[in-house]
């Protein structure tokens, strides 16, 4: 409210962020976390593996340095963009909840920043001297140090990052202590690294296989050498990954219920959480096929048979994400800030005096009877918009007429009233409706228009913001000035 | 309109205190960012340069090479450019929180369309580099990716200039509809000209450097140019865009709005555009002299223009620092204030209102029956659940069978979404009396 809103009334905002960093999330375990150690390992393959006479066998590396460079070429635009793009999008989606955290993890993210630095620079000159090293087998040698050096980097750069994300959903903490050390022990953040760790290696073993495939010709010793390597790598990991799965899954509802009092039977968290399940267990199924085709009858592997692994495995992990991303609910920020971006210690005064009041960009202030519309307009980008769009995904009409039989009938008012003021307890994912009786009438008349015009919601990008009069540099010199008299006034009486 | 344009906002700022002295921040800041701008300042005059020298080599091979050994680095130089932004891009929106949001969100949309655009222009370089030999017949074409990569990465310091720009003037954040009116206030295009001209003279200094290495094999490369002929053209082009600059900088000063204007400020960007002159004569005698001292002083004028950039980059913090002042005591005022009235409504809340024990077990149960489910359940029609009518029939004189259901509700009906459980939420009690009083609603 302090912020000027950017709104996407079609794609949803929350929908922006999802997208970039779920892409993110992908590539970095596949062809960073789990791919720089497979590669690395493969390169160290073709120097044991190599005649005699040769530093490593040339055939070999060349595949194998055609695999590093698609991780490279991908993970230097789409990774390195897409990890911007993550800070731009939730700064642009949900500016307060990243002010906050950054203010709190400032070092945190500065630290994250120098491994990160260091893991480009490594992965620059592992990517860049590959050729060269080849010359002689010290230069090789030394070459496959740095792979190891690089793995362990991109490694740690996700260490520290889950820290950051389980701090968010660990409730309690922010209140009390808010330090990093928080987000190392707390309660999620093990679980998630030994179950993110195992997964980037299944992924980028099975990314893997299907680059093989693109980079060999069929029947090649090498493509099938390396297909038992690789599938050899997966079997290795695999189970980990999938112990890792079902022990995080294990933890996440009773973190849930023991600190947020939230019912698992939650509908919606139920049925994500099914499929999930359904397709951990589907994807697992079909990794451990693919590993144990590779490896035992490799000349029957097909690039398209690798290609559904991938994405099967990648879905595996995008489920998971949005199951992660659903737990935070209604918290953007735990036990501290909703997800409307406003922190739950401002509610009785929100309650009190309207969230219009004290926002410092909005047309309507107060709510009259002309300006009803137009209030529960402001009010609905504030309370609603970073979850809810009007007509797109999420859309708030869509959500009510389904709660109410998806009758396509005008919705009623009183009722709309009385569910919104409660709704935080019986659907525990939505914060409570923050802003006073009036607000509430304005947003539903604005919601009941809504139903009947399709109008669309724009955002600042769009159409600029208006300055609340109560909140600009004239109110905030009047406020002042009243002060300074007051003193003043309080002096002269004790000077009489 | 005239009453939106005086109105200036004074939001309340993040209520959480710096992670650091500012001072200690801001010292961050300018750092990492000049460490940033120049490898932009690579980037986009290594892409520009690469595009010049391919054009020229249609007709002369040797540039068709020079090209090829600059766009070596440009792919290099982007990463860095990428990773060591976001030490500055973390810091600025630690300092200046509320400014640079409010800026990033009225131009929303150019803002994070800078994600796909720079993602793009980074793959044409790569398609660039690695088509060297496919394209070897078809240069038109060849240029034109390079030419693609060039015009995105012209736009991309336009959408940074209008954002940081337009952070430092809270008076115009009421009239800005959308990035174009963000993009033409008065002073963005001198501040993107300075830049442009800047990344020509980093880049014709890296160039310089770059083929005078010892293990850079010059000789092997090329066949007619010669090292001399490379770095005198370098050097041309670093004196070129710094003469330039001393045109350009009064033309920023001249239309940078007032407010932020002090005699700290004249006097840091004066001396470092004195700290240039040096490096200039230097570089100037070097071009005119003989083949061999063209090397001699280059240090100096590393160091010089180095100074130069550390001077001008302070000279723009000074700026910010004066322009924003002002405005972020006010909402310091306004975030302190806004706390203590939080807390004092907080206080008030907290009170009890009404004695619970005077109530009715029947008024207990119309409360919680508000609280808890009015907003799915009316008296005599389905709202999200069903009837209490319906509720009645079913479980008449069998309060504790709907007790049970409410704590944990069966399978859902066709056409009814899944009731939540209550058995976690309300204590046995309150279940008895909101059960019996449901059963008693008349």
């Amino acid at each position: 409210m302090d912020i000027p809103l950017f709104h996407l009334d079609w794609l949803n905002n929350r929908m922006l962020i999802a997208i970039i960093a779920t892409l993110h999330a992908l590539i970095n375990h596949s062809l960073a976390v789990g791919f720089m150690p497979l590669v690395t390992w493969l390169e160290n393959k073709g120097v044991v593996n190599s005649n005699p006479h040769e530093i490593t066998d040339p055939k070999w590396d060349k595949m194998v340095y055609k695999m590093m460079w698609t991780a490279f070429i991908i993970t230097t635009t789409i990774g390195a963009m897409t990890g911007v793009g993550i800070w731009f999008s939730v700064s642009l989606v949900s500016p307060n909840s990243i002010a906050s955290l950054i203010r709190v993890f400032y070092f945190a993210w500065f630290v994250e920043w120098l491994v990160f630095v260091t893991e480009v620079v490594l992965i620059l000159i592992y990517f860049l001297t590959w050729k060269n090293a080849n010359k002689t087998l010290k230069a090789k040698t030394r070459h496959i140090k740095f792979g190891w050096y690089l793995s362990v980097f991109s490694w740690v750069t996700m260490a520290i990052i889950v820290s950051i994300l389980g701090f968010m959903m660990d409730p309690g903490n922010w209140n009390n202590e808010q330090s990093l050390i928080n987000g190392f022990t707390n309660p999620l953040y093990l679980p998630q690294l030994l179950y993110r760790t195992p997964l980037a290696m299944v992924l980028a073993g099975t990314l893997g296989l299907f680059l093989v495939s693109v980079f060999t010709n069929k029947g090649d010793t090498i493509r099938i050498k390396a297909f038992r390597y690789i599938g050899k790598w997966i079997l290795c990991w695999l189970p980990f990954a999938v112990a890792g799965a079902v022990y995080y899954f294990n933890v996440i509802p009773k973190t849930m219920l023991a600190n947020l009092q939230v019912a698992i039977g939650t509908q919606s968290f139920q049925q994500w959480y099914d499929i999930m399940w359904k397709v951990i267990v589907g994807s697992s199924i079909i990794i451990l096929i693919t590993a144990i085709i590779t490896v035992w009858k490799p000349q029957i592997m097909k690039s398209y048979f690798l290609a559904i692994t991938l994405v099967f495995a990648l879905g595996f992990m995008g489920l998971f994400e949005r199951v992660r991303e659903f737990i935070r609910k209604p918290y953007i920020i735990s036990e501290y800030m909703y997800s409307n971006l406003l922190r739950e210690e401002d509610y009785p005064l929100y309650k009190k005096d309207g969230i219009l009041k004290w926002a410092t960009y909005n047309s309507t202030p107060t709510v009259t009877n002309e300006n009803k519309v137009e209030a529960g307009r402001n009010v609905f980008m504030l309370a609603c918009s970073r979850c809810h769009t009007t007509q797109g995904i999420n859309s708030i009409t869509y959500v009510f007429d389904r709660m109410y039989g998806n009758t396509g009938k005008p919705f009623k008012e009183d009722m709309m009233k009385s569910y919104i003021k409660n709704m935080h307890k019986s659907r525990e994912y939505m914060p409570p409706f923050p802003g006073n009786d009036l607000e509430l009438d304005a947003l539903v008349a604005y919601i009941k228009q809504l139903q009947v015009t399709n109008e669309v919601l724009e955002g600042a990008q769009e159409v600029g913001v208006a300055i609340n009069k109560d909140q600009s540099v004239e109110a905030f010199k009047s406020q002042f000035a009243n002060k300074e008299t007051q003193n003043e006034s309080q002096n002269n009486l004790v000077k009489k | 309109m005239l009453l939106l344009q005086t109105s200036i906002p004074v939001p309340k700022d993040i209520p959480l205190p710096f992670p650091a002295p500012e001072w200690f921040l801001v010292t961050i800041l300018i750092i990492s960012f000049l460490v940033h701008i120049v490898f932009v300042n690579l980037m986009l005059g290594g892409s520009l340069l690469t595009l010049w020298c391919q054009i020229k080599g249609i007709k002369n091979k040797e540039y068709d090479t020079l090209a090829h050994e600059i766009a070596k680095t440009i792919t290099v130089n982007k990463s860095l450019a990428v990773v060591m932004g976001i030490a500055p891009l973390l810091t600025i929106n630690t300092l200046y929180t509320v400014f640079f949001y409010t800026a990033n969100s009225l131009t929303g949309l150019m803002w994070i369309a800078i994600i796909p655009l720079v993602t793009v222009a980074f793959l044409l370089t790569y398609l660039h580099k690695y088509t060297w030999n496919t394209f070897s017949n078809n240069k038109p074409i060849h240029i034109l990716i390079i030419a693609f990569a060039c015009i995105i990465f012209m736009i991309i310091p336009l959408v940074f200039f209008t954002n940081v720009n337009l952070m430092l003037f809270p008076e115009k954040w009421g009239t800005i509809k959308g990035f174009m009116s963000a993009l033409l206030l008065p002073n963005v295009f001198p501040r993107y000209l300075h830049f442009i001209f800047a990344s020509l003279a980093v880049t014709g200094l890296f160039l310089f450097w770059y083929v005078g290495r010892k293990n850079y094999d010059f000789e092997s490369i090329f066949n007619q140019l010669t090292r001399y002929e490379v770095k005198k053209k370098a050097y041309s082009l670093v004196l070129a865009a710094s003469v330039s600059q001393f045109i350009i900088g009064p033309i920023v000063l001249l239309t940078l709005p007032s407010k932020g204007l002090g005699w700290n400020l004249i006097l840091v960007i004066f001396t470092g555009a004195i700290i240039s002159l040096p490096a200039i004569f230097y570089m100037y005698k070097a071009i005119v002299g003989k083949p061999e001292n063209i090397n001699k002083n280059f240090k100096i004028v590393v160091i010089c223009l180095t100074i130069t950039v550390v001077f001008m980059g302070s000279g723009r913090h000074i700026y910010r620092a004066n322009t924003l002042n002002p405005h972020i005591k006010m909402i310091s005022e306004k975030t302190q204030s806004f706390i203590k009235e939080s807390e004092i409504a907080r206080q008030e809340s907290a009170k009890p209102q009404t004695a619970v024990s005077d109530k009715t077990d029947s008024n207990k149960g119309l409360e919680i029956f508000e609280q808890n489910c009015a907003a799915c359940h009316a008296k005599d029609e389905k709202v999200v659940g069903p009837p209490i009518r319906e509720m009645q029939t079913i479980y008449s004189n069998n309060p504790s069978g709907l007790k049970a259901w409410i704590k944990a509700p069966g399978k859902k009906r066709e056409g009814y979404p899944q009731m939540p459980a209550f058995a976690n939420k309300l204590s046995d009690s309150e279940l008895n009396q909101l059960s019996n009083y449901i059963l008693t609603i008349k």
